[in-house]
């Protein structure tokens, strides 16, 4: 007979990172501030990016200036100090911006090439502009603010899920646990075939028992679990805004 | 894999939901309900070969609050042995940090769906006479339920009826403890501290002004955020919108419910708490007087209406004797012509 399950788990504490790039954004600490910073462009440069192409029908190299810009005028004039969490949520409180930023430029041919010495996250355009023509054609996106919120929404979840795992890859690396890592890749990530292969499959295919192929992936999947809310929570200035979040991210909403 | 295409993030949504049940002695069937607090799923409980209902939080509590506001929920549940409340068989934390705890799976449905197409209002009254015993059973217990509503009371096919969601719950007296919290609470010593946040002694507190319930159902005062003086009145008067909500919802728009029922929802719901019945039994009773054809306490009579009364109480008696005379009346006059 199976050990009952216990109060407590039987991996013990989950200690949470409970750091918020948000508020931290408002430091007096320049370090602090500009790791927040680099926290908050991490998360939402290629979502925005995306955003221009779509919403505003920038050009490839239009939306490149106008996100650098943009960013580096948060960052600059301090944007983030006129948003409060109780009013809007991070990211409808960015597109609000971005629109405002963009209404008020006037001319193009003004627009300067900034942010080289104010930005501190490498800004992989050209990956950006493959994924937005990989997935996206302009018109499959209404036109309203609901749909480009939504739009929004759904590719900062997809950044966010994309660091997750880049950082799991890591974390997995670190620890001589690739094959783990190699698992969920397998199993979670890869859609290039039309079915997911089976946990017998998965075994034959890494030479490792089925119960393994079961344990190393619910390792994974607690990792990325774990990592992807920890970055969430960094987008958060509270518990219950985090909360909120969270349950959006996964989709276990209130029916 | 630098790029996540849809199906790729849906996967990961889901990866990311699902309860963790390794090592534990359930296995996951699917999700039956979401709420304020965390999800319902419906598992398998592998050792006993049956199903269960896992309550389980959303996402691992590091604050601490929801975590002990759900294992004060199991502990209500597991202090609540009556057949109108679900039992609990199990709680604890899973590999992936969620608290969660194990019910007997309920196989119905909710009041509020039940009533749109079922039972006649005798029928429905019946079960609200459950849901008071149930409710007075809790208060002699000293728990507070604070959020009642249809949609909190399953119904079964078999005729249960269960009060369900005690997660708003707020304890009365000291003393509600069970022996069943109490064996829980001391094992959990024994096991090296790996407990957390189980204080069944030091119940959690709702903050003055902190309004929880539901609108509609709720309470003035506790709409009002008066944590402090809520008592049993609170739920009265949730008992009486229940009420409300099963006579409108059984009574075709043309018909009137009867006086005596409304004026048992008025009573239940009235804005000053001493005027509502003292006691969900006693709302119960009342419920019984009325399908017994016996006078309520909520509705004062005059002579007819004690008269329309008695005479619907002894239809069939009136009929077989007014028959008995008319049929006599009719012989003599034929004889004597």
């Amino acid at each position: 007979m199976k050990e009952d399950t216990r109060i407590g788990g039987p991996s013990g504490k989950f200690p949470a990172t409970r750091w918020s790039a948000v508020v931290a954004a408002r430091s007096d600490d320049p370090r602090e501030r500009s790791r927040a910073l680099g926290a908050i462009v991490e998360a939402y440069w290629k979502p925005i990016y995306k955003y221009l192409r779509i919403r505003w029908n920038k050009s490839n190299e239009d939306a490149k200036d106008v996100t650098q810009e943009f960013l580096t005028q948060l960052i600059e004039k301090e944007y983030l100090s006129d948003f409060d969490p109780a009013k809007a949520r991070l990211r409808t409180f960015l597109r609000v911006c971005v629109d405002h930023f963009v209404a008020n430029q006037t001319k193009a041919a003004k627009r300067l090439k900034r942010g080289g010495d104010v930005l501190h996250v490498a800004l992989d355009f050209d990956g950006a502009e493959a994924e937005f023509t990989r997935a996206e054609s302009p018109l499959t996106v209404a036109a309203s603010a609901a749909s480009f919120d939504e739009y929004l929404e759904k590719e900062f979840v997809r950044n966010l899920f994309t660091l997750a795992v880049a950082d799991l890859r890591a974390f997995c690396e670190a620890r001589g646990k690739l094959r783990h890592f190699q698992l969920f890749e397998r199993y979670d990530l890869d859609d290039s075939v039309t079915s997911r292969p089976s946990y017998v499959e998965l075994a034959q295919e890494f030479g490792i028992a089925v119960t393994d192929v079961t344990n190393h992936l619910a390792f994974a999947r607690r990792e990325f679990r774990r990592i992807a809310l920890e970055k969430l929570r960094e987008m958060t200035c509270s518990e219950a805004e985090f909360r909120r979040e969270a349950r959006a991210l996964l989709g276990v909403e209130s029916a | 894999m630098n790029w996540l295409s849809d199906e790729a993030v849906a996967r990961l949504r889901s990866a990311g939901a699902e309860p963790e049940f390794a090592g534990t002695r359930y296995q996951l069937i699917e999700r039956i309900g979401s709420g304020g607090m965390g999800s319902v799923y419906l598992a398998e409980d592998a050792t006993l070969g049956r199903r269960v209902a896992l309550k389980i939080l959303d996402v691992p509590d590091s604050a601490g609050d929801l975590a002990a506001r759900l294992q004060r929920e199991a502990h209500i549940l597991a202090s609540l042995e009556h057949p109108g409340i679900v039992p609990v068989h199990d709680a604890g934390m899973l590999a992936d940090g969620r608290v969660f705890y194990a019910m007997k799976f309920v196989e119905g449905e909710r009041l509020d769906r039940f009533a749109e197409h079922e039972g006649t209002l005798p029928a429905r009254l019946r079960i609200f006479q459950r849901i008071c015993e149930t409710v007075a059973f809790a208060h002699t217990r000293g728990v507070l339920h604070r959020d009642l509503k249809p949609e909190n009371i399953m119904t079964g096919p078999f005729g249960e009826v269960l009060v369900m969601d005690w997660g708003v719950a707020k304890i009365l007296r000291a003393n509600w403890i069970s022996t069943t919290a109490e064996t829980a609470r001391e094992q959990s010593r024994d096991s090296s501290g790996t407990l957390t946040a189980v204080s069944s002694r030091t119940p959690l507190k709702t903050a003055h002004g902190a309004v929880l319930g539901t609108p509609g159902y709720m309470a003035p005062e506790q709409a009002r955020g008066d944590v402090e003086h809520l008592d049993e009145r609170a739920d009265i008067y949730s008992l009486g919108a229940i009420l409300q909500f099963l006579i409108e919802a059984s009574e075709p728009a043309t018909q009137t419910a009867p006086r005596a029922l409304t004026a048992i929802a008025r009573k239940a719901m009235d804005a000053d708490p001493a005027a509502r019945y003292a006691s969900a039994s006693e709302l119960g009773q009342d419920i019984a007087r009325h399908l017994d054809g016996l006078p309520v306490l909520a509705y004062p009579e005059n002579v007819l209406q004690k008269i329309a009364r008695w005479a619907a109480r002894y239809r069939l008696a009136i009929v077989l004797v007014l028959t008995y005379l008319v049929v006599r009346a009719l012989l003599i006059f034929w004889f004597r012509r």
